[in-house]
């Protein structure tokens, strides 16, 4: 499906790391606008104004309600993952949205990079690599008694164990698929909904009241739903991330 | 019947589970605004296990969705 190719930009001929192209694509490039976006929304926020304006207010009330989920899910200790669980949720939150803003009217097609497993799986990569090396660092080999729930009876302790770690390992996997799924889903319901919207508006003026119509109704009412989908996708990456981390920081 | 017609059967069988995560979603929020209604003091902090639980219904279905995409185009 066009919205999903991947296509180089420039540099598909000499650029090569390791034997690789390293093309700048238009994934790459909806990355670099997502990028700056994000950091011109944070620069016109952080002016630290005594009297708050109303761009800054909407920055605060983003860095207080990330704060306020690593405070509650972590604890004290969560303050120094702050920058990190922000910048993620923003950039996915921004990703989102931004894949979904109707550009293609005047001719310019947003790609959602974040509709990629590559992309969300490198993302998850980086909160179980944070997770592991938080853990071991801080508890040693201890950090392996987080497979083993307080007040296990110790004949359940090899097969708690083994379910435990699976659980554990397929953690960057399910947060990585989860927002890839949601993001490829809604998209492909709502290029589905739109053939309906333009075929049955095509076939005549039968077709075009009984599908084309309704069709068009349900696809405004996805839309939205999509809005509150990249949302609650970018939230709960999010969460879960912070979640994690507060397992290898508390350890239980 | 031939493999091909099996796989888009498998793909459709795989939207039932789409389906019943549906439902599990459902459960999730409606259990949730059961007990925020009774108790709306306690309704705010427990939102982030609200969506905990909603995560974890929905990545069943998200799952399913993935074997029906595997099956039409991957197998």
């Amino acid at each position: 499906m066009y919205q999903f190719t991947i296509e180089p930009l420039f540099g598909s001929a000499g650029w090569q790391l390791a034997g690789y192209n390293i093309a700048f694509t238009n994934s790459a490039l909806w990355m670099l606008i997502t990028a700056v976006l994000l950091w011109m929304f944070m620069i016109g926020g952080m002016k630290r104004e005594l009297v708050p304006g109303r761009w800054q207010m909407a920055v605060e009330s983003f860095t207080g309600f990330i704060d306020g989920m690593l405070e509650a899910n972590i604890g004290k200790a969560g303050r120094k993952y702050l920058p990190y669980i922000f910048s993620l949720f923003m950039f996915i939150l921004f990703a989102n949205l931004l894949g979904l803003m109707p550009f293609g009217v005047v001719g310019i097609h947003p790609f959602t990079f974040t509709s990629h497993f590559t992309v969300t799986g490198v993302l998850a990569l980086m909160s179980f690599s944070i997770v592991l090396i938080v853990g071991f660092a801080k508890h040693g080999l201890k950090f392996f008694t987080l497979f083993v729930p307080h007040g296990t009876p110790w004949p359940m302790i090899p097969v708690i164990f083994p379910i435990e770690l699976v659980s554990f390992l397929v953690r960057p996997f399910s947060l990585a698929l989860r927002l890839f799924v949601a993001m490829m889903a809604g998209h492909l319901l709502l290029k589905v909904l739109s053939s309906f919207v333009i075929d049955g508006g095509n076939a005549g003026l039968v077709w075009g009241g009984v599908v084309a119509l309704p069709a068009f109704v349900l696809m405004v009412g996805i839309s939205a739903l999509e809005i509150l989908v990249a949302g609650i996708q970018a939230y709960v990456f999010a969460l879960l991330s912070s979640l994690y981390i507060a397992d290898a920081e508390n350890l239980h | 019947m031939d493999v091909e017609a099996a796989r888009m059967l498998g793909a459709g069988l795989a939207a039932i589970g789409a389906g019943l995560a549906a439902l599990g979603v459902g459960n999730v929020f409606a259990k949730y605004l059961e007990g925020a209604l009774r108790n709306p003091g306690a309704a705010d902090g427990q939102q982030g296990r609200l969506f905990i639980g909603f995560a974890a219904a929905e990545l069943l279905g998200l799952l399913a969705f993935v074997v029906a995409m595997i099956l039409v185009f991957v197998a």
